[in-house]
This record gives structure tokens, sequence and C-alpha cells, in this order.
């Protein structure tokens, strides 16, 4: 059964933090390089993607903890996973092998709860993170026209990553945390390339981020701005993570849900950090918020971003079993045959 | 028609546009096209002032912001994503959507990888056909935007209802069906062209894009309709009250039909229903086209509140003649006005349109032709009725076509005559000139334009089957394609006349050069008036081995007399000229240093201050009157056509100066320099540096009378020996930037006076420029004659110290040394001018030299040189010595 064909039937779940998950193990340095890093000149602890290729038992195990909790779909572990986030660690030539190797693992999870569970099929959504520059606003406040990237060099990079993790056997791609629509428009532009070059089209997921109680973007755009910057491209859904709690969400939720011709997802931070920039909302609390969208009828996907783990993942699946999915007005084809 | 879609856009914040949405407004004063102070402020690289302008937009209702960068002067492409990612960090402008303004797809492009929000590209078009159209389209999907689509297709702009109706359709159905384009991201831009210009075909151009728009409106679901409102009133450039009446009452017109989007300048709109009514009734009749004589009516209308304009006196007499006499009188007093309502009675009378034209318009141009010949009309008349002519064949030319078909027979052509300005030359004054002058004449004239290269015009002859060919060339290297272009003719073993013009070429020069090379005729023509008996001999079979053999002896016979004169020439070696040099007394020398060294730009002059130094009577030669300014408007014979120029010539350099629709830009530069003992003079950037760049300059190799020196221009320079530190100048200006819009109205309309006349007045303007900024040098900039004050007929007298010597004329004719002195003032990139192959300057009308201080400097002719110094310079300036010949062939005193 398709995904489009479910998302009518039933609210998906989505899986939720890889980070927080990965937190609970203690890894040293040598964890995250491996046998294959060793002699890498720089420091590696912390790239949570390179432990697809450096402890993938880590990370199957995640997967598996999320899908056995009930998530419908399990996002890769390759939030960083282009050249221009992994220029950082100096492992821009891994870029292929890593996402490749991500939605691989990812997939072969996803797979064999698939057979154990055919009434309940498990996807994999290949997670492209923004990068950490941004093509719209200036580092340089003394030189607000300058750029530390150009569109270009992100259409290249997001097309990299894209290939790959296509190539790894994911299901959909998940532009996810947009700070900067500029950004996401040369991903969506990446893909659009890419899908075009092989012919191979999976549908698109967009989420975007508000980063205060403003109301827009980092990039200074409130939410319909966003979404019509980014509706030409014919989405599988259109929604909003991280940044906020779950109830600070619900207005922009309610903007999307009136607006957006696509499928609506919500995936929030588990409440704010606390001042150790740690997420105290427990899966209870957070769940009480979230069922107050899921009863309005804003989101057709639902899961969680920054602080939430496998126990804040089982009561939203819980929750979200009773509910109806938002009605989408004029769907759209989601995967564009043009 | 179904529901209607939304039509969404974004900048920070999102704007819907639906059918109960007020008219979209258009930002536009950020478009380098349209804002001469926003053109200004992006290219003085004051982009945080042209930020401001963005600001005042939006603060002043903008809903979408236009920007444009689209000018010759500015790297657009760099100009655009600077401006735009500025834009993006001012969050009030950003707030809005953006509309990416070119005419360049990659401008475009670079433009759309700068926007987060739905912007919307202006424009696309099938002009360049389906291909590239659907591949641009598609790229601007992907990239998230809408599009103005122009009504234009590979056949060109569409100018009627039709052409607009289907060419939209066209558009559409493949954005729609074949690139999956939401339909109302389509914006249709069906053309507002200008109204009442005199021009029967424009009389319905207005009711024709009202009634394109509703039809897009009503029959093209969901797309929308946008357009440039101000250039409905193009004609009444000047008239701000007619004008904002115009364009209250088209976009009142216009958004009744349908127009839900447009680019208009809220300073130059009237409200509606404050246009004064009999204003608005006129006005309406223009735009509905309501009444045969709107325009005129208009037009009274227009002299009434320009206020101080004169009451025209008007003679209507000659109406109540017979068709004949009217066109004849049309013709010979170049009245345009009723010449289509007179063409018309003409073809009814003599029921065939060649006939109307062997008729009536032959007999007029006859009469202009015989009053042209005997002096009695001069060259801006003809031009006159030149277009007045035009205009009747054009108003004839559908009926010819529907008689062709009838028929089927081809009726026998008129002559036909190909004219063009050869390779790397630019200059087409005289050509266009004597084009005219040979349509008027009956002549078929197929003109190729400027710098067009031999294999092109020898293509162009066979294809047209034209009769003969004329090339034009003005400056000196022209002359060598000129023989060039001969010996192509021979070796393609054509036998038609090959006709010479130009203000550099000669009869001596054609007889002993070009004549040669070609076994057919070859003639230099000296003049436009000239054209016309040579060209009507070589067209009749019976004269033309005639007047063949008669140029053919003529200049066999030159070239006997001057090689045998040369044989008596007396020219000095190289060394002896040396020592005969011009002798400075350089320790008691005054050198003054200029007030600073390096380079200056100037840009966006104002014609305010160059008009004061024009110097006029080079202006009269060009039309062909003879005689100086100011005495030439009291003349007795050409008195009153001079000042009937004269006033015209005035007034379009009010027009022009008022709409700022010509540019004057100019650098200056100044640089320590030391003269050579092999006549060089060395720049360096500061005193004491070594040298990084060098000037060659060449000398006089006739033999002189006692006390009189072989002049040449290092001699003005203080040589190192001298113990003095000097300093050399140099320019380079141009009048020209912006001629190409203004030309191509003139040529739609089939102006040929107005074309020639703007082209002579930007010409006359890069020189009083040049004069303008010499002035300047000697009084600020370089600052060695701080307290001159002379009038302009002393300027024009050259009464000043110093000289300003261009090269590529005669105190320096090596052209090639222009490309040195465009690469020190970086003139390309700075001003604006290019060189081509033969370093002419394009924009024609500009001008570039040197600058020399010293009170001994003045200006000379090099006249002919020898071997022995030009095999010396070709090895000073690392050149062969068979290319050195080539570049000064005129100053050749031996055979090569």
């Amino acid at each position: 059964m398709k995904i489009e064909e479910i998302l009518k039937e039933r609210i998906l779940v989505l899986d939720g933090a890889m980070g927080t998950m990965i937190q609970q193990h203690v890894l040293t340095e040598e964890d995250f390089r491996g046998e294959r890093f060793k002699d890498h000149p720089y420091p590696l602890k912390g790239n949570n993607d390179l432990l697809s290729i450096t402890r993938p038992d880590i990370i199957k195990d995640i997967h598996g903890q999320y899908f056995e909790a009930g998530a419908d779909i399990a996002e890769t572990n390759t939030f960083s996973g282009t050249a221009i986030a992994q220029a950082d660690y100096h492992l821009e030539d891994i870029i292929y092998e890593l996402n490749f190797q991500s939605a691989k693992i990812a997939k072969e999870v996803a797979d064999e709860f698939t057979r154990r569970e055919p009434h309940k099929p498990r996807f994999v959504a290949g997670a492209m993170g923004p990068t950490n520059k941004t093509a719209s606003l200036s580092p340089d406040v003394n030189n607000p026209g300058y750029r530390a990237i150009t569109f270009d060099q992100l259409v290249a990079a997001f097309k990299e990553q894209a290939k790959a993790l296509i190539d790894g056997g994911v299901d959909m791609l998940l532009l996810e945390t947009i700070i900067d629509t500029l950004n996401a428009k040369a991903a969506l532009f990446a893909i659009q390339t890419l899908f075009e070059e092989t012919g191979n089209r999976i549908p698109i997921m967009v989420s975007g981020t508000i980063t205060d109680a403003s109301g827009r973007t980092l990039s200074g755009q409130t939410t319909e701005a966003f979404l019509i910057s980014v509706s030409h491209v014919p989405l599988l859904s259109i929604g909003l993570n991280c940044a906020m709690g779950a109830s600070m969400l619900r207005p922009y939720l309610q903007v999307l849900s009136e607006k957006a011709p696509f499928f609506i997802s919500a995936y929030p931070n588990a409440g704010l950090p606390n001042e150790f920039g740690q997420y105290d909302e427990s899966a209870e609390q957070m769940g009480a918020q979230v069922e107050e969208f899921l009863k309005e009828g804003l989101v057709n996907i639902v899961g969680g971003c920054c602080g939430t783990t496998a126990e804040h993942i089982k009561v939203i699946a819980r929750l979200a079993a009773r509910y109806a999915p938002r009605k989408v007005e004029s769907q759209l084809s989601t995967v564009d045959s043009r | 028609m179904n529901q209607a879609k939304t039509f969404k856009l974004s900048g920070l914040e999102a704007i819907e546009i639906t059918d109960q949405s007020n008219f979209v407004n258009i930002g536009e004063r950020t478009n380098v096209t349209g804002s001469a102070k926003f053109l200004k402020l992006i290219k003085e690289d004051k982009f945080d002032e042209a930020l401001d302008v963005a600001l005042d937009q939006v603060r002043g209702g903008a809903q979408v912001i236009d920007v444009n960068m689209d000018e010759g002067m500015i790297d657009s492409e760099a100009a655009m994503v600077k401006f735009l990612n500025l834009m993006a960090s001012e969050p009030e402008i950003a707030r809005i959507p953006v509309m990416v303004d070119s005419s360049k797809w990659e401008v475009i492009e670079a433009g759309l990888k700068c926007l987060q929000g739905k912007g919307i590209v202006n424009s696309i078009s099938m002009k360049s056909g389906e291909e590239e159209f659907i591949r641009q389209a598609k790229l601007v999907k992907r990239y998230g935007a809408a599009v103005v689509v122009m009504a234009f297709d590979e056949q060109g702009q569409a100018d009627t209802y039709e052409r607009r109706i289907s060419i939209c359709r066209r558009a559409y159905d493949i954005l729609v069906d074949e690139v999956k384009f939401p339909p109302e991201d389509i914006i249709f831009d069906p053309n507002i062209f200008p109204v009442a210009t005199g021009i029967e075909e424009h009389r319905n151009y207005a009711v024709d894009f009202f009634r394109a728009a509703q039809w897009i409106r009503q029959n093209l679901a969901h797309a929308h309709v946008s357009g440039g409102v101000s250039n409905v009133s193009f004609s009444f450039r000047g008239n701000q009250k007619v004008r904002e009446a115009m364009h209250a009452a088209f976009l009142y017109h216009a958004v009744k039909a349908g127009m839900d989007m447009g680019i208009v300048n809220p300073a130059m709109l009237e409200v509606y229903d404050a246009v004064e009514k009999d204003l608005l009734e006129r006005v309406e009749d223009v735009l509905l086209n309501r009444r045969d004589d709107a325009t005129e009516r208009l037009l009274e209308y227009a002299e009434t509140v320009k206020g101080s304009a004169r009451k025209k006196e008007v003679d209507d007499a000659w109406r109540k003649g017979t068709v004949e006499e009217r066109i004849t009188h049309a013709l010979v007093k170049g009245v345009i006005d009723f010449i289509d309502l007179d063409t018309e009675e003409a073809y009814q009378k003599y029921e065939k349109p060649l006939d109307v034209i062997e008729g009536p318009l032959m007999a007029g141009m006859n009469v202009v032709g015989d009053l042209f010949g005997a002096g009695k009309m001069f060259l801006p008349q003809v031009v006159k009725s030149a277009r007045v002519m035009k205009k009747s064949v054009a108003y004839l030319t559908p009926y010819l076509e529907e008689e062709k078909r009838r028929t089927g027979g081809a009726d026998k052509p008129a002559a036909k005559i190909l004219m063009a300005t050869v390779k790397g030359d630019v200059h087409d004054i005289g050509k266009n000139i004597v084009g005219v002058v040979l349509a008027c004449n009956n002549y078929d004239v197929v003109d190729l334009g400027v710098m067009v290269p031999s294999e092109k015009i020898i293509e162009a002859a066979k294809r047209e089957k034209v009769d003969m060919i004329g090339l034009s060339g003005l400056i000196t290297p022209s002359l060598e394609e000129m023989v060039h272009m001969a010996k192509e003719m021979q070796r393609e073993k054509m036998v038609m006349p090959l006709l010479i013009g130009g203000a550099t070429t000669s009869r001596i020069h054609t007889a002993v050069k070009i004549d040669p090379a070609y076994d057919g005729p070859v003639v230099h023509v000296l003049d436009a008036s000239r054209s016309v008996p040579v060209a009507s001999e070589f067209i009749n079979p019976k004269t033309f081995g005639n007047i063949k053999t008669r140029f053919k002896d003529e200049y066999a016979k030159l070239r006997t007399d001057y090689h045998l004169r040369k044989e008596e020439k007396n020219y000095i070696s190289l060394a002896a000229a040396r020592k005969n040099q011009v002798s400075i007394n350089w320790p008691e020398a005054s050198i003054v240093r200029p007030a600073f060294l390096g380079t200056k730009a100037f840009l966006n002059f104002p014609l305010n201050e160059i008009r004061d130094y024009i110097d006029w009577t080079p202006f009269f030669q060009t039309w062909m009157l003879a005689g100086r300014y100011p005495g030439i408007l009291t003349d007795a014979v050409v008195g009153s056509e001079a000042k009937k120029l004269f006033d015209d010539a005035q007034e379009m350099l009010d027009q022009i100066i008022r709409e700022k629709s010509l540019q004057a830009n100019g650098i200056v530069g100044f640089y320590p320099a030391s003269g050579t003992a092999t006549d060089d003079v060395n720049l360096s950037k500061k005193e004491g540096e070594p040298p990084f760049a060098t000037f060659h300059f060449l000398r006089q190799q006739n033999k002189k009378a006692q006390g009189l020196p072989n002049f040449c221009l290092s001699d003005f320079i203080a040589p190192e020996t001298s113990g003095r530190q000097d300093y050399i100048g140099m320019f380079a200006v141009t009048a020209g930037i912006g001629i190409e819009t203004l030309i191509a109205k003139f040529k739609a309309n089939h102006d040929d006076y107005s074309e020639i006349m703007v082209k002579a007045l930007a010409d006359r303007l890069a020189e009083a420029f040049a004069e303008c900024l010499h002035a300047m040098v000697r009084k600020e900039l370089w600052g060695y004659a701080a307290d001159e004050k002379l009038a302009n007929s002393e300027l024009i007298a050259e009464k000043y110290q110093g000289i300003r010597p261009a090269p590529g004329y005669p105190a320096c004719p090596d052209h090639t040394e222009k490309g040195i002195l465009f690469d020190i003032l970086d003139v390309e990139n700075t001003v604006g001018i290019k060189l081509t192959e033969s370093y002419a300057m394009y924009p024609a009308s500009s001008v570039s030299g040197f600058y020399f201080a010293n009170s001994d400097a003045k200006y000379f002719g090099l006249g002919k040189i020898e071997k022995d110094q030009v095999e010396e310079y070709a090895n000073r300036k690392g050149m062969s010595v068979e290319e050195m010949e080539k570049w000064l062939s005129p100053n050749l005193a031996y055979d090569n």
C-alpha cells in the first residue's frame, strides 16, 4: 500500500530524536572512529552520522526501538550528511557512503518489522538537515550582503546526499529543521534535478522550524510565506519540527493546516531545553500537548524531535491511533510526474 | 470558467492575489532602465542609498518590487545578486516579493538563486523558439517563481489583437500542458505600445491591448495580465499633464478589461476622475480609437498645456489640390499627417498599388530629387521627404502583396543597392544618409548595418541579387578593410559596381588601393548627392560600359600621377628627423604636477553642462549644409533650412536632457611620464617607480624648411635625461550610452530624420564633453592653467595651453595605441566604450586621447613616413612590420 493511501486513513507516527538516544550510550572518540577512521587527523567524537558506518549496531538498535514503540517512519541517521556539514570533520569525501549506509541499515530494520507486521508497513525517510550555513542570511553583521554559501553550492551538496539516500533505499526524503527557506529551495531544486536525471521519483517531506515566539523562521519568513515558497514542488507533506514544544507549535500548524494542499507533519521537541541544555518534558507531558492538535485534526504525521525517546514515541503512537487524520482538501499528486 | 486559483507570492510575508484583489502595483524605481537616479547609485556602487530607493517603494505601497540591472555599463549579474542579497537583509523591504527583471536569462537565474520567497520572473518569451522557452519555463518552475510571459514569438513582438491572443494562447498551452506550469502563476504581458504616434497602424494599439487583456482573462484560465503603462504615452514625452491623464485613462480601461497587475510609476499617474473632462475625452478618443482626428485633437490640446508652445499657423490650402498635387506637396514639405489618407485615395484612383508608386509618388520624389540636385532643397528636408515616402509605401505594402498573390507574377523590382559599414567600424551617419537619398530615388536599399564582415556582405549581395554594393567607413583601418573587400569580390568573380564612401575615404585612396584590386567598377562617391547620378548610370545597361570605362581610366591616370608625384617628394631618415626634433628648454620649462595621479571617472555627467561646449559647425557639415555656425543660420542660401535644422536639434537636445535618454560617461588619468630617445613615452604609477606602460609615437619624416622641426608627440614630454619629472594625461568619453534605445524607436517609426539627428547630436555631445573635460583638466584636474578664462569660440579656436590629440588622428595615426590607453584607464569597464577589432570605439559617439600640458605642445599632422621608421616602430611595439604597415597604410611613403 502506498504511503499516500495510508495517510488518508490514519495518522502516521514518525520516530523521535536520534541524538538523544545515542546519548544513552556512553561513546568515546574510539567508538566514533572505529577501525576505518583510526588515523583520521581530526577529532570525530560527536559526529553522530558517522556511527552509521562505525557503530551500525547502535543505530540499527535505535531504529528498532522506535519501530517497536509504534513508529511507522524512521529517519535515517543523516541529519548532518552533506559535504557542507561534514566539512567540520573533514569528511567531505565519505558523503555517498555515509548516506548510503545509513539508508541501507534503516531500511533493513524497517523491512524486518514490515515482514513481522504486514498490516503496519514501516517506512524510511532520508533525513536531510539544513546544513550549518545559510544562503539568505549573512553571518557577518557588518556585511549584510555577504553569504557564506551559495545556492549552487547547496544544490551540489544536497544532490549528492539525496542520490546516496535514494540509492540506499529510502522510501522518501525529508528536508527537516529548515531555518532558511532558500537552503530548502536549493535542496528541492537539487532533488527535482536528480529526479529528472534518474527518472526515479520518491515522495518529499518538508519540515520547517519556527525559531521563536515571533512565529517566523530564522530567515524571517512567516509560516504562510514559508509554505508558499516551497509549494512549487508537489510535496507529500509540509510541517514543523524542533525549536519549541508542542503547545507553542499549534498556532502555526493551524496556519499550515488551513492553507496547505499537502499532508501536515509535526514533530516538536520535548519542551524547551533546561539550563543544562537537557529536555525534561516527560512522555506524558508532551503527549498531552500533542493530543491537542490531534483532537483538532491538524496533522497527518506526528513524531518527536530533540529530547524525545522511544518512551515519548510510544505515548504519541498510542494517542495518534485514537484520532482521525486531517483531511486534505485538494491533495496534489505527491510525485511530480512532470 | 472554473473556480479561480489563488495567485500566491511571498517575500518574508505572504501575498495572495484573488479576483477580489485590487490592482497589484509593482514598484519600478529599482530599475536601472527606468530610473536614472537608481542607475547612478548602482554605477557609483552606492548600494546603501539604492536600498533606500527600494524602501521608499515598499513604504509607498508597492506590493511587488521590480529589480532590473540591465545596463551596458553594469555587471548586471553581479549587481543583481548584490542588491537582492542586501534587500534580503532589510526586513521591511524583504517583506514583499521580488520581480527579477532582465532580458538576460543568466541575470534572471542569478537573481532567482537569491530569493527565499516566491518571486516573479520578468520575463520569458518564445522569441528564441519553443525549445528555449520550455527550458526557461521549467527552470523558473524549479526555482519556485511565477513568470511574466511577453507576447513575443519567433516572428517578433505581437502588435495586433490577433497576434497577441494567438501567441498568448500558444504560450499558455505549452506552459500548462507541457511544462505543467501552474496556470495561476502565469502573467501575460501583451505589450503596451505608444499611441497617438501619427502612424496609422498604431491607432488601435490601446484597443487591441484592452481586447487582448479581456480575451486572456476569459480564455486562459487563471492567468494574469500585466504591462508597463508608461509606454502608452511615449509620444507625449515631456508633457506631464497629458501623460498622466493617458496613464489614468489607460489603466482605467485596462483594469476593466482584466489587467490585474502592472508597472506603474505612481508619480506619473493622475486619478481617473480628476482628469479634466475635455482632456479625458480627447485621451479616450485616442485610446479607444474613437475618431479619425483623435491624435490631432490630443496634439492640439497638448500644445495648449505646453504653455510656452507657440500657436502653429496651419495652412490647409494645399489640401484642396488634386491627390497628385497633395502627394507632391507632402513629399516636398515632408508633411506626414495626411499621407495615409492621400495614398488610399490615390490607390482608389489608380487601382494598382504599383501604379501609385510609379505614378504620383515617383513624380513627387522626382520633384524632390530635382530640387535637391538644384540645391533648392537640403538634406534634412530630403530625409523628411523620405520618411513620407516610406510611410506611403508601407501603407501600400499589403495591397502590393495582395496583388502579387492574385497575379502570381513578379513585377520588375527596383534596382537594389547593398549598403554596409565595413568590419571593425561603427560609424553610419553618412551611410544612412546615402541610403535615404537612394531610397528617395526609388532604389531598394538593403542596409546590413555596421561592423559587417566581407563574407557577410558578399553572401547578402548574392542572396539579395543586388545591383551594386556601397561600403562606408570612417576610421583609417576601414580603408584596408575596403581593399580586402575589393579583393574578395574579385576572388568571387563578381562584376557589380563597388561604391566607396565615408569620411576617411578619398578619390586618391580608391584609385591607388581599391580600384586595382577589383576588375569591376569601383567609384569613390564624395557625398550623398553624388550617389544617385552614379548609381543611375550603372543601373542603365546602355550607360554601364561607358561609366565603368570612364572611372577605370580616371583612376588609372590618378595612380600614374600619384606615383610620379611621390617620386618628387623628399623624405629624410628617421635618425635625421630625430635630430631635428622640437627643442624645449627642459630645465626652464614649467611643469605642473597633476592634482592627482591615477584615474577619475565621471559617470552620468550633466548633459546641460556639456551642451555649452558644443561646436555646431561640424553638425551642419554632417547634414551637408556648408557654412560656419552661427553665420550659417542667416546665410542667404541655406540659412532658413539651417535654422529649422538647428531648432529641431535644440528641441531634441532639450528632450534628451530632460529625459536623460542619453548618458555621458568619461574618465581621465594622469601619470608620471618620461620621453625616450626612441620617441616612446614611459608611464609609471608614481614618481620614481619603474614604468608600467609605454606609448609609442611617430615622427614626421618629410623634409622641412629651415627652422621647422620634425614633430613627434613625445617631444612634448620631458626626457629622462633632462632630470625633470614630467606627466602625461589621457581620457576617454562617450555620450552614446542609451542611444540604441532611441534609434530603435526612431527606426520603428521609419523616422530616418530623427535617427540621423540623434546620432549627429550624440557625436557633438561627445566632442563637447571632451572639450569640457579638457577645460576641467586644465583648470582643476591637472590644474596647469588654473586661471584660464575663455569663451566657447576661443575654445573651438583652441586658444588654450596644451593639446589633446587622439590616437588614429593626424598627430598619432596608429589606432592600436588606443588599446594601450583603454587598458590603462580600463575604459570598457568604467565608461562603457568598447573597441572593435579595428579599434573603432563603440558607441560611435565617443572620443579618446592624450593630454599634453607643455606650452609648446601643438597639433600637427604626421604625413608620410618611411620604411626605416615603420620597421623600428614595429619593433618597439613588438608587432610584425607587415602588420604595422597594415595599420599605418595611409601614412606609408612607400608601396608595401
